[in-house]
């Protein structure tokens, strides 16, 4: 049981992690002077959350555990964050692409952890959802310029969604902790907001001039901590400075 | 919050934001509950937003304040209820429009004034509401960046937020 939410609350906690640290990577490297702020604003806002869930489970978890070693020290199998915010930054309109079908699927996600009767998981999920919407709105508007925008900017937003479509399927899958913290009246059931994400995502991309893909087959395998060939890159810069340093502090 | 005796509030009022050095913590309403027994203060302050950097140093500064005065302060980070501009004092908004930064707006003008659909924010150097929108995210967290149109200056909105 207990194990069940420890694990339930890394899966919702791995995915702003990971997505922070990609965003994170554009510091100094937006496109734009304004995108750039904005890309690691949003990314400080994930890091903020992150750090809130990593706590109350190093908390439950007892021992020597901390936000720090939850952040640092696992391995990659031990992450359960989903695929899709593991994939790289490979031009503003992936970035773009990323963040939106992530925010769209993150809102309605903590809509509903806010009514989770463990008051902690409720506290952080309405704390972020204020700042989730604004990412949404940043996101959904650049979508909109550059579907709508030049042929260039169109073809490439497009490339982005087809190449990416791939991996949302797995946002909806819902793993035995998923499962059990449903039951525990704790969780949110995901498989239940595929509707409303995909409306959603169908509608902007609608205005977009965008077509939403089709795909018949979806990858997985981040949720159980099988990652795609990025994530080893990912950790290897985020936790280098403790694995060459082992528990240094600043 | 209940009122505090008044060498307590003093403490807390010489608390400032350190990423906005005009507005203490009071002003700003993070402090959510002061508990004071005899030289023990127990104080729950609340994040603006969840990443804000500020946190742990506006903790470490109410320690430093509270035991320059012979006190012992302990400082817990709450998240509930949500931090909201509404608890920003009159005397906070206007620290703010002195210090340059334009206070938040109502949750519907801000909305507008953030997708740039009307003109309203006001310039804090010359009061015109001719400003545009250049950035929906600023400096920190909890601003967005503007300029005035009518005296060229660019200057931080501090967004809306409920
Ligand atoms: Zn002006």
């Amino acid at each position: 049981m207990s194990n069940s939410k420890i694990n339930y609350i890394l899966g919702i906690a791995d995915n702003a992690l990971i997505l922070g640290q990609r965003l994170s990577e554009l510091c100094g490297h937006g496109p734009s002077l304004e995108t750039d702020i904005a890309t690691t604003n949003i990314a400080l806002d994930l890091l903020g959350q992150t750090r809130s869930y990593y706590q109350y489970a190093a908390e439950l978890q007892g021992g020597e555990a901390t936000e720090d070693t939850l952040a640092f020290l696992r391995k990659e199998r031990e992450y359960k964050n989903v695929l899709l915010v593991e994939q790289p930054n490979t031009d503003f309109g992936y970035v773009m692409a990323r963040q939106y079908m992530f925010d769209v699927f993150h809102l309605l996600l903590l809509e509903q952890l806010q009514n989770s009767n463990d008051e902690v998981l409720a506290a952080i999920a309405k704390k972020s959802i204020k700042e989730v919407s604004y990412h949404k709105r940043f996101s959904g508007d650049w979508i909109k310029r550059l579907g709508d925008g030049t042929e260039e900017s169109h073809n490439r937003m497009q490339e982005a969604f087809d190449n990416l479509w791939t991996f949302t399927n797995e946002l909806f899958l819902m793993t035995a902790d998923d499962t059990a913290m449903v039951e525990a009246g704790v969780g949110v059931d995901v498989a239940a907001l595929k509707a409303a994400w995909t409306q959603e995502i169908t509608a902007l991309l609608t205005e977009a001039t965008l077509t939403v893909p089709d795909l018949k087959y979806f990858l997985k395998g981040g949720k159980e901590g099988i990652h795609s060939e990025h994530m080893g890159f990912i950790l290897t810069e985020m936790q280098y400075m403790q694995r060459t340093y082992p528990n240094m502090t600043w | 919050m209940k009122t505090l005796p008044p060498q307590i509030n003093a403490i807390l009022e010489s608390v400032s934001d350190p990423e906005i050095p005009v507005l203490s913590i009071m002003d700003m309403g993070v402090v959510r509950e002061v508990e004071v027994q005899e030289r023990d203060v127990f104080i729950k302050i609340t994040p603006t937003y969840s990443g804000c950097p500020a946190m742990d140093t506006i903790a470490d500064d109410i320690k430093a304040a509270f035991a320059k005065e012979g006190y012992e302060a302990q400082v817990k980070l709450i998240l509930a209820p949500a931090w909201s501009t509404d608890w920003i004092t009159e005397r906070g908004r206007k620290a703010l429009e002195a210090y340059g930064i334009a206070a938040p707006l109502t949750e519907e003008a801000d909305k507008e004034a953030l997708l740039g659909n009307k003109k309203i924010v006001k310039c804090p150097q010359c009061g015109s509401t001719h400003t545009r929108l250049v950035s929906q995210f600023g400096s920190t967290a909890c601003k967005a960046l503007f300029q005035c149109e009518a005296c060229h200056e660019p200057f931080d909105y501090f967004k809306c937020l409920k």
